[in-house]
């Protein structure tokens, strides 16, 4: 069956509605492959039987013609999303065994359109993180090893698990969540797409918290139609989520076979920051080369203050995530330590639950927010993040897509930076303008390194403008023609 | 150095994060260094820049009306809870 | 002004008081559970309230329109544009581990509270400002000896913060503010006033000076939720301060409970580190804009409130300050009053409904939205004196029967046969019999003695069962003894 994990959603798509596999010939020969692969630790709940009734479900449903646009495909869910009856911890030790009397916006929509879920993924705790190593689970290792060296390879995160079981054909696609590269980074990391809509695209209700002004789910897929079509079932707007926006969601998909004739693509100059591999460098150099063959007009473009998108994300999701946070107390749920008296019990159980960057970030964003720092540090931030955001304005006023390479490098071996947060920070680097902007983006696959691992290249748009985003995206995919897939899975 | 072990403690304390004395000099050095990093945003003249909160903004709020569509539910409410009794949450005795 | 003497001589007290509403609405401030009082714990808790991970506010249009129209009552500044922020502390009752409250940017700014005080002058306390917050839960700590219980019904209810200056001078000005305030909240239906249930809570800002001289150091004293503690907590704060004070000892601004047991206030036992509440806007709610249009609208659907009420009741129907201060203090009251006096005698309609009607529902310990006399009743028994048909005197017999039996008074007149005699044969009978059958007051009266008169009088009545009319058994006897 091993073929059936190695098609696309478009592909399986169209074999379900032929009838040359059913959803349950689906689920089975993906829980198969899950269970193979326990080594990779991509997934930290795995609900098998709850796959082969999904699929049961669906197999009935196409019978009586009234299958939805994801009906009987497999996906992997981040554990980030509230899944009804199904253990959610964000993959911190804080929240326990915590069962979610509620399901998530996203994953509502999702098995709304009939997908099939396979499990919970790993992710760094709390989705603070660029390695997957911050998991209360333990890291992920990545399905992908440099040519020659076997030493594992993180495969970037927070949404590390949900990269994974997707490169690793454990799943056919996967919900990821991105506040500052956390979709794009992995999917780079792992040779997948992975796409992060505009701000307020999808719904953020029931899903953990981490910094409420960036916090966007969007999908993990092999390409980017598959990415087109589960966006779809994904976005939509929810009148309980006061920051998801009223408005339609066209059909992605068919934005897709328009090519790029007469689009603008920006190159920002300030993005070739010292520390990007040369090979990467040459990637863009040769994505842009593409778009050009293909129609495209390129535009070099000024985003002066990019430098200072880093450290302005660092102060205002701090600031956020220790307020969002706070809710973890060892009162309602999730970990309670025993204590002498309330105070000692809200000290122990916090001081227990949360991992080392966690308790990091949410002590960086109390002192930001505390009486006498506010002034210099947050709101100055959001200064900073207004004219990020103005400069993207007025880029996107002489071109309509931006291409950047995802992350300077490639994926590296666990244990690498964990020590070093802010060489672990600077993953983010080429990522988080757009998040502070809202700005929807994606990476790509679009190459590998010398040593065999993948690269991945960026492409931003306008805000709402996910059609460019995705035309410009394929044009990028079909150019690389990117069709290298993990060696060995373990 | 901005942030030293006594700016942990408070802020820790702020945070009702327990942290271990044997990490304190560490944590102090971590978010010192990271505290100093962010620092550069100095050099940006934000003179007269309206502090961004949200990208959302421009929608403005929306309201929800004033409709009794929720609760009913103490067992969905109780059911993750460390510890309940007679359909309250039990905390460790709170002084005034 | 009243000041305080010490013995070092006099003191004045300044009070600024902040005063909790809970504002009239069926669903919380951002979630659809209901706010009822006295449900079963956690019963209307929705898991936004309960604050479940990914769980989020989207706000109540009501209680928006609830804040505006309070501001509007108060004759205050309603800002077009407000911001949530997030307050941040850790507290059991508290499931967010921060409060939305709105900090540097409320929705209605700079107002005033004018103060009608018992000797009859009058004082402005300006408001600061009102803005919309979340309350807490509910905790129990005297069930159970190790710990406190959580109920979150209370958790998200929609809270007014309503500011004042610190322009009280006394416990009694603070008394009267908070009746001042309650009385138009209550005109407005934006809060039911009820102390008792907590829907109106006052948290007061005492501190004492030498008159004129500069403020001192102020202690908060927190949840005082009735007028009477209000006045108790002030009178023993103020002279609690300036006793420290004239033992040459100083005042820590601290935040302190009133003990209604022991009529004394205390510091909270609780850890008061100093407090960093972290506010930060947030970013779960977009800024709160309004339009002038609907600001307008609102505005144009005020009620009439008691000050307006109380000037028009001395205008237009000639009641005196007093009278009219009475009638419009509860709008139920001033409403029953105004049907009374539709049409009839303001001030006799004012007698009635704050003489035998109060007196009869302070009897019966009720109020006057249970009263067993409709306004209709009230009037349709004024009319019966206005034309006659019975006396004064009867009415007030007929009143008490009323508030019996609730029956109208035309009826009960007719069954009692109270109707007043008016007929002059009649009474002529009776005036000739008593002439017969009493000579020697007859002659005493001839001979000058005017008294006997009123003997006479009493004797006709008697014979009448009182229903004799007063004014023409008068004529009849001055006619008949002048022979
Ligand atoms: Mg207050
Ligand atoms: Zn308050």
């Amino acid at each position: 069956m091993a073929a059936l994990t190695a098609l696309t959603i478009a592909e399986a798509r169209d074999g379900l509605a032929s009838g040359a596999y059913s959803a349950r010939d689906l689920a089975s020969a993906h829980i198969e492959a899950m269970e193979a692969a326990r080594a990779l630790n991509a997934f930290v709940l795995e609900t098998p039987e709850r796959a082969l009734a999904d699929a049961d479900a669906s197999d009935a449903r196409r019978k009586s013609g009234a299958a939805g646009p994801l009906d009987g495909v497999p996906l992997a869910i981040k554990d980030l999303f509230c899944t009804e009856g199904v253990r959610t911890t964000a993959c911190s030790h804080i929240l326990d065994e915590f069962v979610p009397p509620y399901e998530s916006t996203v994953t509502a929509n999702l098995r709304a359109a009939g997908a099939v879920m396979l499990g919970k993924t790993n992710m760094d705790q709390f989705a603070m993180g660029s390695s997957n190593e911050t998991s209360h689970f333990g890291p992920v290792v990545n399905p992908w090893r440099r040519s020659g060296d076997n030493r594992p390879l993180v495969p970037g995160g927070s949404s590390g698990g949900s990269a994974a079981a997707v490169a690793a054909r454990l799943c056919l696609g996967a919900a990821g969540t991105d506040t500052g590269g956390s979709i794009r980074q992995p999917a780079a990391f792992c040779g997948v797409v992975g796409m992060k809509p505009t701000y307020g695209r999808c719904s953020r209700w029931g899903i953990v918290a981490f910094a409420s002004s960036l916090d966007q789910a969007g999908p993990m897929t092999r390409t980017v139609r598959d990415a087109t079509i589960m966006l779809g079932a994904m976005a939509g707007f929810d009148k309980k989520d006061s920051t998801s926006a009223d408005i339609a969601t066209p059909n992605f998909e068919a934005a897709l076979g328009q090519g790029v004739k007469g689009l603008k693509v920006g190159i920002p100059v300030e993005y070739r920051i010292d520390g990007i591999d040369d090979e990467i460098a040459a990637l863009w150099d040769q994505g842009a080369d593409w778009l050009r063959d293909a129609g495209a007009e390129i535009v070099d473009i000024s985003l002066p203050r990019t430098k200072y998108a880093l450290p302005t994300y660092y102060i205002i999701a701090p600031a956020e995530a220790s307020s969002n946070l706070a809710r973890y107390d060892g009162m309602r749920y999730g970990l309670r330590e025993d204590a002498d008296g309330l105070e000692d019990m809200y000290e122990a159980t916090r001081g227990a639950g949360f991992g080392p960057e966690v308790r990091r970030r949410i002590l960086i964003g109390a002192y930001v927010l505390s009486a006498g720092y506010y002034d210099a540090y947050y709101l100055k931030a959001q200064k900073v993040r207004k004219l990020i955001a103005d400069e993207f304005a007025a880029a996107f006023g002489k071109v309509d897509a931006i291409l950047t390479p995802t992350v300077p490098t490639a994926a590296f071996a666990q244990g690498d930076k964990i020590d070093d947060p802010l060489e672990m920070y600077l993953n983010d680097v080429l990522t988080v303008p757009a998040s502070l902007a809202g700005l929807p983006a994606i990476s790509l696959p679009a190459g590998l390194s010398g040593d065999g691992l993948p690269l991945g290249l960026h492409v931003i748009t306008r805000a709402f403008d996910e059609d460019t985003l995705f035309r410009v995206a394929e044009s990028l995919e079909t150019a690389a023609g990117f069709t290298a897939a993990p060696g060995a899975i373990v | 150095m901005t942030v030293d072990k006594s700016t942990v403690v408070r802020i820790a304390q702020l945070a009702r994060i327990r942290v271990p004395e044997a990490d304190l000099e560490a944590l102090a050095g971590e978010l010192d260094q990271i505290i100093g990093w962010v620092e550069q945003l100095d050099e940006v003249d934000t003179e007269g820049v309206t502090p961004m909160a949200s990208t959302a903004d421009a929608a403005g709020l929306r309201w929800r009306e004033d409709k009794v569509d929720d609760g009913g539910q103490p067992d969905k409410v109780l059911a993750n809870a460390p510890e309940s009794r007679d359909g309250f949450f039990v905390v460790p005795k709170v002084i005034e | 002004m009243s000041l305080i003497e010490g013995r070092t001589g006099e003191w004045e007290i300044v009070i600024g008081l902040e005063v909790h509403a809970q504002v009239m609405s069926d669903a919380k401030l951002f979630s659809g559970a209901s706010t009822a009082f006295g449900a079963e714990p956690n019963t209307q808790v929705s898991l936004v309230d309960a604050a479940m991970p990914g769980m989020l506010p989207v706000i109540n249009g009501k209680c928006v329109e609830q804040a505006v129209r309070t501001g509007l009552g108060l004759k205050a500044k309603i800002n077009l544009v407000s911001v949530f922020d997030r307050k941040n502390y850790f507290y059991p009752d508290l499931p967010q581990g921060y409060q939305i409250s709105q900090f540097s940017d409320p929705i209605v700014g700079r107002g005033d509270v004018v103060l009608d005080m018992p000797d009859g002058s009058t004082r402005t306390v300006e408001l600061t400002r009102i803005h919309l917050e979340q309350d807490a839960g509910k905790s129990v700590h005297d069930q159970d000896p190790g710990h406190t219980l959580i109920d979150l019904n209370r958790s998200g209810v929609a809270l007014m913060e309503i500011v004042s200056e610190p322009d009280m001078r006394s416990a009694e000005e603070a008394a009267v503010y908070v009746t001042k305030l309650r009385s138009i909240l209550r005109y407005l239906g934006t809060c039911d006033g009820n102390m008792e249930q907590g829907s109106l809570r006052c948290d007061a800002n005492v501190s004492v000076r030498k008159p004129g001289g500069e403020l001192g150091t102020r202690c908060e004293i927190k949840n005082l939720n009735s007028i009477r503690f209000l006045r108790e907590a002030i009178q023993y704060e103020a002279r609690r301060q300036i006793d420290v004070i004239e033992d040459g000892g100083t005042i820590a601004q601290e935040t302190r409970l009133f003990d209604s047991d022991r009529g004394v206030t205390r510091t909270m036992r609780s850890k008061e580190e100093a407090h960093d509440y972290r506010y930060f806007p947030d970013p779960d709610l977009l800024p709160l804009t309004l339009t002038q249009d609907f600001v307008d609208r609102l505005k144009a659907e005020l009620p009439e409130l008691p000050d307006e009420k109380k000037a028009r009741f001395m205008a237009d129907l000639g009641l005196g300050e007093e009278d009219a201060g009475v009638l419009v203090a509860e709008r139920a009251v001033a409403e029953y009053y105004e049907q009374v006096a539709e049409g009839r005698d303001g001030k006799i309609a004012a007698n009635w409904v704050a003489g035998e009607l109060f007196g009869a529902l302070n009897r019966k310990g009720i109020d006057i939205t249970e009263t067993p006399v409709p306004a209709a009743r009230l009037g349709g028994l004024i009319d019966l004196i206005a034309d006659g048909t019975i006396s004064n005197r009867i009415a007030k017999d007929v009143f008490e029967d009323m508030v019996e039996t609730g029956r109208d008074a035309a009826a009960i007149v007719e069954d009692k046969g109270l109707k007043q005699v008016s007929d002059s044969g009649a009474i002529e009978t009776v005036v000739d019999e008593l002439i017969a059958g009493n000579q020697g007051q007859v002659d005493q009266f001839r001979g000058g003695n005017e008294k006997v008169l009123g003997w006479f009088v009493g004797q006709v009545m008697k014979a009448t069962q009182g229903k004799a009319n007063p004014k023409m058994v008068n004529e009849v006897l001055r006619k008949k003894l002048a022979g």
